[in-house]
């Protein structure tokens, strides 16, 4: 045996895909596998301490001002959907991400990747939508890029944004501040984004009256912030929906999370919806809702404010954090069983009967 | 679509509850044969509910599970060719063969899609002419006739470049096989309500009588499946063994006769491989004769396969209600989800993955005992976790 002792500081996993050689779509889902390639991939490739908080957005210092930072890249289809479209999504996007660091976004970088042989004047529709939900958000596009690739490359229009936004002073949102008895409120409805995407995608067009949630939450985050500077954590449940939002936040705490399913709302067609497809509605995709965990103390008030707000109107108390099991995520469900709520591992697939 | 809140009623759902505590008066097994059914258990906690004496076993009615390696294996070899669109339900994609699986193969290159409906894949076929479009036909009574309806309006339409990779099972010879093992444990069986939605109930009295068990017909929802728990006990504590149908909105004894003629033009019975169980003699269907040049089997020399089960993956009797998730040495600990030795740990309806997805926290104190302190039972252990868990004292609740 050589005399050395190991040091093990540092070290990441030297096969960090050991299942998977190559990108499946699962990588980009937003559940355990896009989890798996950013901390064992990118995080150890790029380095920093910043990164490393692995939040919605960076939190960083620049002349003693804290800023919030943050990107995301849309690749939705259809490019127009019930209630929005990929402009809205790449402004609202962003935006979210900024506001649950509890920043305002300022501005907003913006990156069109078109691709050849898509009409000039859909590109414009988007343009505009994406004009018009900046001034929405109040937040300036400041920059911009445009790139163009080949036919057959790309589906029509990618966007990507990036934002940067002030953080007020006494907002320190990070699951870390996580206590057992923290209260988890809701902002709303769950899962409206995700079917009205579904119920106009080729293939499993289905008739329901509903519409993408797309909004910007920087308002209601200020209206929640002016009764408590107090609040633990933000987060807005996007890919992988609540279910991953919940994961990510007790895993990170290191506390217990149990929800009373019941409580959780969903709108009647999205609980049809997913129960034609056999899915979950905990784990289907939002774009204008948050979930919070507040200090018991401040619960009410701030569910009283949300609720006054209208993209709160729906807010509710859906459960709290606890000692017990930390790092899982437990449902309590209607019947009164329990079960526990994973993080998906990629994208969710319609069952086959 | 209504009624959803209905089936899930916690009143109703606790009066059934409550007949079944006051009938039960001696242990009972009784087996769900759909893996839906059992997700339904799980996930609504319906095992926890239950009385201690009536235990829940799990069947082989996952058609992602017991879709024979060897099957996925030539579904994959079919899909990374370079001319093939193949094309499947959502769920097989994550199934592993020997090695990789569908999502991999789409990685690789290989043009394989995700389809809503059979005929999604025939208007592939039309649209695609220089291609082969191979469907994977996999599942059990309920699948079988609109695929089948696939292949006629194909043979019809004049179409060449459709085919379909068949692996379609049948339930009762299941049913039949698993009473005739000697390791049965089975009393009862909560029969696939959407199965008979299709074949009608007249399968299934001559082997309950046979066999002297109760046969329930049972929906896919909470208060179906209690309901379907609640019929088969009043039957077993009174020592009848019939079969009842608790699905009567959906099943008529003699099931959907424009189904049945469908299936009986394209396909004929034929012994199948059940993954994890073995060849059920009868226990599946195949293209018919007149339908052979549909056969992706027959079009594609698929030739060169080598399956390789993992030795220690123990799905085969789970799959026969001889062992429960949990109780396998590689759950949760090498068979995950995410590295999944076994169909029933990949797929949805699979009872591995349903075991490990909602009740990792009540396994988790049992398997750690055996290596440490004395763990409580998996419903002790679950009640103390949860079922006591502060949240009703919320002041905002």
């Amino acid at each position: 045996m050589p005399d050395t002792t190991l040091d093990i500081t540092g070290w990441t996993c030297p096969a960090p895909l050991r299942d998977r050689p190559r990108v499946v779509m699962g990588h980009g889902g937003g559940g355990a596998l896009s989890a798996e390639l950013v901390e064992h991939l990118f995080a150890p490739a790029f380095g920093g301490p910043v990164l490393a908080q692995l939040g919605d957005s960076a939190t960083v210092t620049l002349g003693g001002v804290r800023l919030a930072f943050s990107t995301d890249s849309y690749v939705v289809r259809p490019l127009f959907f019930p209630g929005g479209s990929i402009g809205d999504l790449a402004v609202n996007g962003t935006v979210n991400d900024l506001a649950m660091s509890g920043a305002q976004a300022a501005y907003l970088s913006c990156g069109f990747i078109l691709e050849e042989g898509v009409e000039l004047s859909v590109v414009a529709r988007v343009a505009e939508a994406l004009g018009d939900a900046a001034r929405a958000a109040g937040v300036e596009v400041a920059t911009g890029d445009t790139k163009v690739v080949e036919a057959g490359h790309g589906d029509g229009i990618y966007i990507n944004t990036a934002g940067i936004g002030i953080i007020p002073q006494g907002v320190d949102l990070r699951p870390q501040r996580v206590v057992p008895g923290d209260v988890v409120i809701v902002s709303g409805e769950i899962g409206l984004h995700g079917v009205a995407i579904m119920s106009v995608r080729e293939g499993l067009e289905f008739g329901v009256d509903i519409e993408s949630d797309c909004a910007p939450l920087g308002d209601l985050v200020r209206a929640m912030l002016e009764v408590t500077p107090d609040l633990h954590v933000l987060r807005d449940p996007t890919r992988g929906g609540l279910a991953a939002s919940l994961n990510e936040i007790a895993a990170a705490s290191g506390a217990g999370v149990v929800i009373q399913e019941g409580r959780v709302p969903v709108p009647v067609p999205v609980r049809n919806a997913c129960a034609i497809l056999g899915l979950d509605p905990l784990y289907v995709a939002n774009e204008g809702k948050l979930v919070a965990f507040v200090p018991r103390e401040h619960a009410e008030a701030v569910l009283a404010a949300m609720r006054t707000h209208p993209l709160g109107r729906h807010a509710a108390v859906i459960g709290e954090a606890v000692d017990a099991h930390p790092g899982l995520v437990v449902a309590r469900t209607g019947l009164g069983g329990t079960r526990v709520v994973d993080l998906p591992i990629g994208e969710q697939l319609p069952r086959i009967c | 679509m209504k009624y959803i809140d209905e089936f899930q009623d916690p009143d109703l759902a606790r009066r059934l509850l409550d007949d079944i505590h006051s009938t039960v008066t001696r242990p009972w097994a009784l087996m769900e044969v759909c893996g839906g059914q059992t997700h339904t258990i799980i996930r609504h906690g319906i095992d926890q509910l239950l009385p201690d004496l009536v235990e829940l076993i799990h069947g082989p009615g996952c058609p992602v599970c017991v879709t024979p390696l060897e099957v996925i294996d030539k579904a994959l070899e079919i899909a990374s060719r370079p001319d093939v669109i193949f094309c499947s339900f959502g769920d097989m994609l994550r199934v592993p063969g020997t090695g990789r699986d569908l999502f991999q193969v789409r990685s690789e290159g290989g043009d394989v899609r995700v389809v809503y409906s059979p005929l999604d894949a025939l208007k592939i076929a039309q649209q695609n002419p220089r291609n082969e479009v191979v469907f994977f036909g996999i599942g059990f009574e309920t699948t079988a006739p609109p695929n089948a309806m696939t292949v006629y309006q194909a043979k019809k339409l004049g179409i060449r470049n459709f085919s379909l990779l068949v692996s379609h099972v049948r339930v009762p010879p299941a049913i039949e096989a698993i009473m005739q093992s000697p390791s049965c444990r089975v009393q009862a069986f909560l029969a696939a309500g959407h199965v008979c939605s299709v074949m009608g109930t007249g399968e299934y009295p001559e082997l309950a009588a046979r066999h002297r068990v109760p046969i329930v017909v049972t929906g896919f929802e909470p208060l179906d499946i209690l309901e379907g728990v609640r019929r088969a006990v009043h039957q077993l504590e009174r020592g009848e063994h019939t079969v009842d149908n608790a699905y009567a909105r959906a099943v008529r004894p003699e099931g959907n006769p424009a189904a049945l003629a469908m299936l009986g033009d394209v396909f004929e019975v034929t012994d199948r491989a059940w993954r994890g169980i073995g060849v059920i003699p009868d226990s599946g269907w195949r293209l018919s004769a007149r339908y052979r040049d549909f056969d992706a089997e027959h079009r594609f020399s698929v030739t060169g396969i080598n399956t390789r089960e993992p030795a220690e993956c123990r799905s085969g009797e789970v799959l026969q209600g001889l062992l429960k998730p949990h109780e396998c040495e590689a759950f949760g600990t090498t068979c995950t989800p995410r590295n999944p030795l076994g169909a029933t740990m990949v797929s949805s309806e699979g009872a591995c993955a349903a075991y490990y997805l909602y009740r990792r926290l009540e396994i988790t104190p049992t398997r750690t005992a055996r290596t440490a302190a004395p763990a409580p039972t998996a419903r002790t252990a679950e009640r103390t976790a949860t079922a006591d868990a502060p949240l009703e004292a919320s002041p905002v609740a």
